[in-house]
Parts: C-alpha cells; structure tokens; sequence
C-alpha cells in the first residue's frame, strides 16, 4: 500500500518536472545543452553628414516588422544628440537632435538580432490602389501591358509571375521596353512594377532590407517587391521572379523612401555594417519569454547575480551527487563512513581534480590516523579528543599546502578546501572501528567512502548535466521521484548476491 | 548476476534493502527503539517482565561516577563492562580476575585499572553509542557459559541469537567467538555463527564470513549435533523479548550460565542476516509461515504458547 502512494507521489513529481522542463525547453527555447549558441547578428547603420550652422534634425528608419527574426536589443551612440525612436508608416524612426554642432558628424544605430523562425509577418491587409495615371506615352502602354497580362493569369500570384516574366525580357514586348528603359537598379524596377500592378488594382509595395552575412563593413541595401494577394503578403524577386525572400534576408524598412534624412546637415552618406557574433542562446530565451509573456524565467537562478547563480550551481549538483549515493549505496551495497561525507568529500574534489584529491584525501587521513592512534595513550576525553583531531588536521592542512607550495605544486593548494570538520570525524569514525573490528573493517569503509566520492564526483562534473539542472532546476524533481522509488527498492544489493551465494544451491 | 538474484529469491534469501523495507519499517517503530538499544532501560523493562537477565552491578552515566568505579568493583573478580547504547558488541570488555590493581581480560591480557576507566569514560562520553551522544557505562555479571560449547568454542562466551517474527521465534543460530574475533561473540569480528534447529535445538552447520564450515577453526570440533540445554525455555525467552521490546521484527541475543541457565544478554532492532547463510534456509519462507498462521489464529497467545508454535512450524525445516 505504501509502495502505490510512493509509486504515485513519485509519478506525480516526475510529470511536474518533465512538463516545466519540457515547457521551457520547447516553448520558451531554453538550450539542453551549453553551446547551442545561435548565431545573431549585429547590424550597425553609420550616419554620417556635415554640420552646418543652426539646428540639426535627422531621422534614419529603423526596421519594425521583420520576418524571421527577433530583436535582442537595440541602441544608439550619438554623442550630444537627444535621441528617441518613434513609430512611423511603414516602420519605425530614429530620430537625433542637437541644438549646434560643428564638422563631420557620426550618428550610429546599433540592433542585435536573431534568426527566429516563430516570428511571422503581423501585418494588415492594405487597401486596393488607385489606379494610377502616368504620363504618355507610358500610360497607354502601361495599360496596354497589364491588359494582357491579366488575361494571361488567374489571380495575383499568377499575374505578378506573368508580369516579371515579361519584364526580364524587355526585346519581345514594346510596352516593356519603355516602361523599363529607365530601370537598370533594382530600386527603379520594383518601383514601376507597383505601378503596374496599381493598375491590376493588386497592393504591392517595396521591401528594403540586407542579406545577413558573416561580416561585411558596407552591407548594401537590397530591394524586394511584396504583393498583397488578398491573405497574404508574397515576396517576390523583381529579377528573376522567385518567389520569397532570400535566406538570412532582414527586412529594414518597406517603401522606397529614402532611409536617412537630415535637416541642417550636408553630404549625408548612411552606410551600413553587419557582424556575426554566437550569442548565449539563454538571452534569447529570456527575451522570447519576456515576449509570450511568460513569468516562468523570471523565477529562474539567471535573474541572481553572478555570484550566487554560481553557488547554486554548484549546490543543485548536490542532489545529484547524493542520487550517485544512493544507487551505490542501495543497490551495490558500498559501505562508507557517514550518509553524506562522500558527497561533500565530491565536491572538495571538483577543486582539486580527482587525482589529486584522492591522493590529499588519503594523505590527510592516513597522516591523520597516525596522529589519532598517538592521542589514544594520552587517555583523552572524546571531545576534547576530537577536537585534538581537527586541530591536527589543520596543521596538517597547512603544512601539506606549504610544502607543495615549496614544490611548486598547484594542486596542493587546494588542500585547504577540504571539508576539514568531515576529516576530522573521518579519521575519528576509522579509528574507532580500526581499533574495534579491524584495520580491514576500517579499509573497506574507507575505500568505499572514497569510491562513492570518485563517482559522485564524475557524475557531478557532467557539464551537460551541470547545465540541465542550473537551466531547468525543476529537473530536481524528477531525481526526487527517483530516490522515492529507490526508497521502496526491496531487491537485494548487488554485495548481497556474492553473500548469500551459499544459499543460492539449494532449491 | 540477475540469475543469482533470482534464485536467491526462490529459497527466501532476505537481503538489507527488503529488511530495511519491508520488515524493520512496517513493524518496529521508531519510538520502541530505546527500549532495545539502551541497554539500562532494556534490563529494567525484562526484569519487570520477569525475563532472567545477568545481574547489573553499577551504571556509571556522569564521569564522576566513572572515578567512582574502582571502589564499587572493589570486590568483584569479574564483571563485563558495556556501552548502553552501544551496537554490534563494540565497546564491550569483559574482565574475569585481578592481578593487584591490573584486570585481566578474558583472553588473558592484563590491563592497567585506568585504562579501564579511560574506557568507561570513553563510553560514557559516547564513542559506541548509535547517536554520537552521552552514553552511560554498564557493568554487569560475568556470565560463566554453560560447559556445553566449550569444544566449540575460543574463550569468551557464545550467546544464542533468535529472530522473533511477531512474537514468534523463526530462526535460531549460536554465535561461537573464535581467536580472531577477540573471544567476541560477534559475526563481523569474525565469530563462527552456527544455525540451530528451531524445533529440536540442535546445532547444524556454522558459516564464518560468508563461507560454510563445519569445524570451529581454533578447536576444529565438528560444530555439527550439538544439543543446546533448555532449549524449551531459551525459546519461551525469546517469545517474551516481544512483549518486552514491542519490536515486530526482532534479535534476541541469550547466554547459558552454568548455574543460572538462560539469561537474555540483549535485544536488538535492526538484526543482522547471517543468520540465514548459518541456517542455510532463507528467512522470508518462515515469516510467511508465521503469517498464515497468525491469519487463521488471530486470537492473542502467551510467549509459552507461540514458542510452542513455532516449534511445531518450523519442524518442516529439520531435515537438514
């Protein structure tokens, strides 16, 4: 009966922790492992003019909308100009002001952002356009143009594919020839294309932005035309006529505009910067919860300041180095001195690397026993006695440190982070049982300590599990539902088969 | 591995985890533990009972009484001194003669009187006690053993352990000290544990470590067929450590003094499993034995009548 409630509060535990592991895993994108970095980029936009006398304005748009990416931050350098983002048709403007200024003058914008496939375009559907009026000759063979390519598509898809094609073949049709005589830059194409769809009455608008590459100090800037297919907004190649926008595309600004503008100002050049750079993929996910709305990561060890996140975690290791225990302990059946002076013995070790700390440990202890059996003719109290036996050990810590110190031995240093008061009780416990039931007694448990405290150290300095447990703590509970099974374990321990094994005959 | 482990559970075999587990847990509470492990209390509650236990001389629980030990054991040759929250037999000396203010102890080493007392006051400073607490120190009858073992056995005195399951005695073995063990009756210092047959008190085979014998290594007696005396009372004794402890799963240690015959020496909670390697049988076979039949005889027994029981039960296991 005890075993179903423990079977079913451990089930319970196990589901809470693996639903908010699984939550903030997949939902929220915290990483499973330490470097699943994503790459981010950082795209500066330099504005660069000449000061003139009075008051200087400028304005540079900024992206708002931008497909399959997130914004991780954003900022400005403008020494002495007051600076503020506002929100404008089409996206967003930043704005610098000063009063005076004098010679060349350098406005920087500065975003960082991350490829996130979950963002989508939130946009509205636009209005029909106006039919346009161009002047002649370019209107009637404007019109002339779209008439045929109407006749020759089925809907807006169709008649924008059917337009490019014509397009990029400029020697068959004369319509084309003139209305594209002028459009040698992609700018001035996709221009008079949404002047030609204008007259099918399809929305089409220009889509500026920059391909993200690993690094390029002077990004150009590349224009897409965007149909509104009366769902959708469909990107389009105004070259070639693919459909959608290149991989790693980053939409700047929509509308062909000029992106920069400055008043009181002279030969403004804008240039564009982008580098790649592997951010802590855990940014990202705070920045993604923090955009679902979601508290959980508020609650989480990366809100502590460095310092304490690195205490706890090293303490959320703990319990897993105590699990390490409690398998060897219940289910191979290792005798050590003390519950969980293995653990702490573990965790002295990760300062100390395991070599070294196994050797410090029986060097300490064995030089320590020596000592103790000494105190054993002066007759001594047990309390004072153990306190004789710290006392020792500390001298003896310290006098093993200075010696490697004289060596030039770094890791004898690290001596000094043993638990001493365990030691202590350690070299107390063998004694007692050296002198009671045998020097083997006192080995094999003193072994088995050791053994339990390797494992556990190797168990705990799994980086992967280091960081599951910091990121996701709530993986606790899944070790919890585990020790509470193990804690109705009534099979026999591994020690006990070889035991028994005389009675194993029989039938 | 796994094959071992199941063919140890077909004949029974109780392992530490299930032990723990199963019986410990579900029939010892925690609060009837002082009643066995603190060994001045264990001797008050048994003699109330009327269970015949080694006569206590002196209790020392301060250090002052300790500086007042010599004078109280002026007079006396022998005596054993033991921690009374002590385990496993640690901390137990046994002294039987004097030379001048020296002790003797029972292997024959002299010891200076304040060695003794550094003892007892390491005692009750709470070196041997479970807890790591103030213990109290026990001096007690030196029980001279019963002539019957003494092929069997190196110095020292063998005590019987009995495992009572709900009041009902279901395995028996004697423990035989040996040199190794230091005249100690007790299995992990290396004493020689002998199974006994429950229903006719007869030794069978002896394991010492996990190995099977059947000769006493110091005396190379066959430990085989020996017949313990009053083999009816040490089980009624045994039966009654139930009403006395209130332990559902429980140790009975008793010793055989030649002129007092069965003393309850000690009880013990958390009993060790040795004795099913010395028995050769598995313990779980006999406690379910002693379940159905307290299912189809629900109505209370006294220790006389269960003791009587269990013989009649356990008979089915004589033919080893």
């Amino acid at each position: 009966m005890t075993t179903r409630y423990v079977q079913v509060l451990a089930f319970f535990f196990a589901v809470i922790g693996f639903g908010v592991f699984a939550y903030k895993a997949s939902v929220l994108g915290l990483p499973l492992t330490a470097d699943t970095d994503r790459a981010a980029w950082t795209i500066e936009a330099t504005l660069k003019f000449d000061a003139r006398p009075g008051p200087i304005k400028s304005e540079l748009k900024v992206p708002a909308l931008t497909p399959g990416f997130a914004t991780l931050s954003e900022n400005s350098v403008s020494g002495g100009y007051g600076y503020n983002i506002d929100y404008a048709d089409g996206g967003r403007l930043a704005q610098w002001a000063i009063r005076r200024a004098e010679g060349e003058q350098r406005l920087y914008y500065r975003v960082v952002v991350y490829s996130d496939p979950s963002i989508e375009e939130a946009d509205t559907t636009p209005p029909f356009p106006d039919v346009p009026t161009l002047s002649e000759p370019e209107d009637t063979a404007a019109r002339e143009l779209m008439s045929q390519v109407r006749e020759q598509s089925a809907d807006a898809t169709s008649l924008v594919s059917e337009l490019i094609r014509r397009v990029d073949k400029p020697g068959e049709d004369e319509n084309i020839a003139l209305l594209f005589d002028d459009a040698g830059s992609s700018v001035r194409r996709v221009e008079r294309l949404i002047e030609l769809l204008a007259f099918a009455r399809v929305p089409a608008r220009a889509v500026r932005g920059l391909l993200l590459a690993d690094e390029q100090r002077n990004a150009s800037i590349r224009t897409y035309l965007e149909v509104h297919d009366g769902v959708n907004w469909i990107y389009y190649d105004a070259r070639s006529g693919a459909r959608g926008l290149p991989k790693n595309f980053y939409v700047w600004w929509r509308g062909l505009d000029s992106l920069a503008e400055v008043q009181g100002g002279s030969s403004l050049e804008l240039n564009f910067a982008v580098r790649r750079n592997l951010l802590d993929s855990l940014e990202i996910a705070e920045q993604r919860a923090d955009r679902l709305g979601s508290h959980i990561i508020e609650f989480s060890l990366f809100s502590l300041p460095i310092q304490t996140q690195a205490v706890y975690s090293v303490l959320l290791m703990i319990p897993i180095g105590a699990f390490v225990m409690v398998i060897l302990r219940n289910f191979v059946g290792i005798q050590t001195f003390g519950t969980f002076m293995p653990v702490l013995i573990a965790l002295a070790f990760r300062e100390t690397d395991l070599l070294a700390g196994v050797f410090l440990f029986t060097l300490l202890t064995g030089l320590g026993l020596a000592i103790r059996f000494l105190l054993e003719r002066l007759q001594l109290l047990l309390v004072p006695r153990l306190t004789a036996v710290l006392i020792i050990v500390v001298f003896l810590m310290l006098i093993i440190t200075i010696v490697a110190q004289r060596l030039g031995l770094e890791t004898g240093l690290s001596v000094a982070l043993f638990p001493m008061v365990i030691i202590a009780m350690t070299i107390e416990r063998m004694s007692v049982i050296w002198e009671e039931r045998g020097a083997g007694d006192a080995m094999k448990a003193g072994f088995g300590s050791l053994v339990v405290a390797g494992f556990a150290y190797l168990v705990m300095g799994i980086d992967v599990l280091e960081h599951l447990f910091f990121t996701f703590p709530e993986l606790l509970l899944v070790v919890l539902a585990f020790v509470l099974l193990t804690g109705r374990y009534t099979g026999y321990r591994l020690v006990e088969l070889p035991r028994f094994k005389v009675l194993a005959g029989k039938s | 591995m796994v094959l071992w482990g199941r063919s140890l559970d077909k004949v029974g075999v109780l392992g530490l985890n299930e032990r723990n587990a199963r019986y410990i847990m579900a029939l010892n509470s925690r609060h009837l533990y002082p009643r066995v492990d603190d060994k001045v209390l264990t001797k008050r509650l048994a003699e109330d009972a009327g269970m015949a236990v080694p006569e206590c001389f002196a209790v020392a629980t301060t250090q002052s009484d300790v500086r007042d030990l010599p004078k109280v054991l002026a007079d006396r040759e022998s005596f054993v001194i033991k921690p009374a929250n002590g385990s496993g037999g640690d901390g137990i000396i046994v002294i039987d003669g004097r030379r001048g203010d020296r002790y003797r102890r029972i292997n024959g080493d002299l010891i200076p009187e304040s060695m003794l007392m550094h003892h007892a006051s390491n005692i009750v400073g709470g070196q041997y006690s479970l807890t790591g607490g103030p213990d109290a120190a026990l001096i007690e009858y030196r029980v001279r053993f019963d002539s019957v073992f003494d092929a069997i056995s190196y110095q020292g005195v063998p005590d019987i352990r009995i495992i009572v399951y709900r009041g009902y005695p279901a395995m028996a073995m004697v423990r035989l000290p040996t040199r190794q063990s230091d005249g100690k009756a007790n299995l992990h210092q290396g004493a020689v544990g002998a199974g006994i047959d429950l229903s006719t008190g007869t030794t069978l085979f002896a394991s010492s470590g996990n190995q099977r014998i059947t000769e006493h290594p110091d005396t190379l007696a066959p430990i085989a067929g020996n017949i313990v005396p009053h083999w009816e009372r040490i089980l009624d004794i045994s039966a009654l450590g139930y009403e006395v402890s209130g332990l559902g799963y429980l140790g009975v240690d008793l010793v055989i003094d030649k002129t007092l015959g069965p003393l309850m020496l000690e009880m013990n909670a958390r009993p060790g499993l040795n004795i099913q390697i010395a028995n050769g049988y598995g313990l779980k076979p006999r406690f379910s034995l002693i379940d159905d039949w307290l299912k189809s005889h629900p109505e209370p027994a006294t220790p006389e009548e269960r003791a009587a029981v269990s013989v009649g039960l356990m008979r089915q296991f004589s033919d080893a």
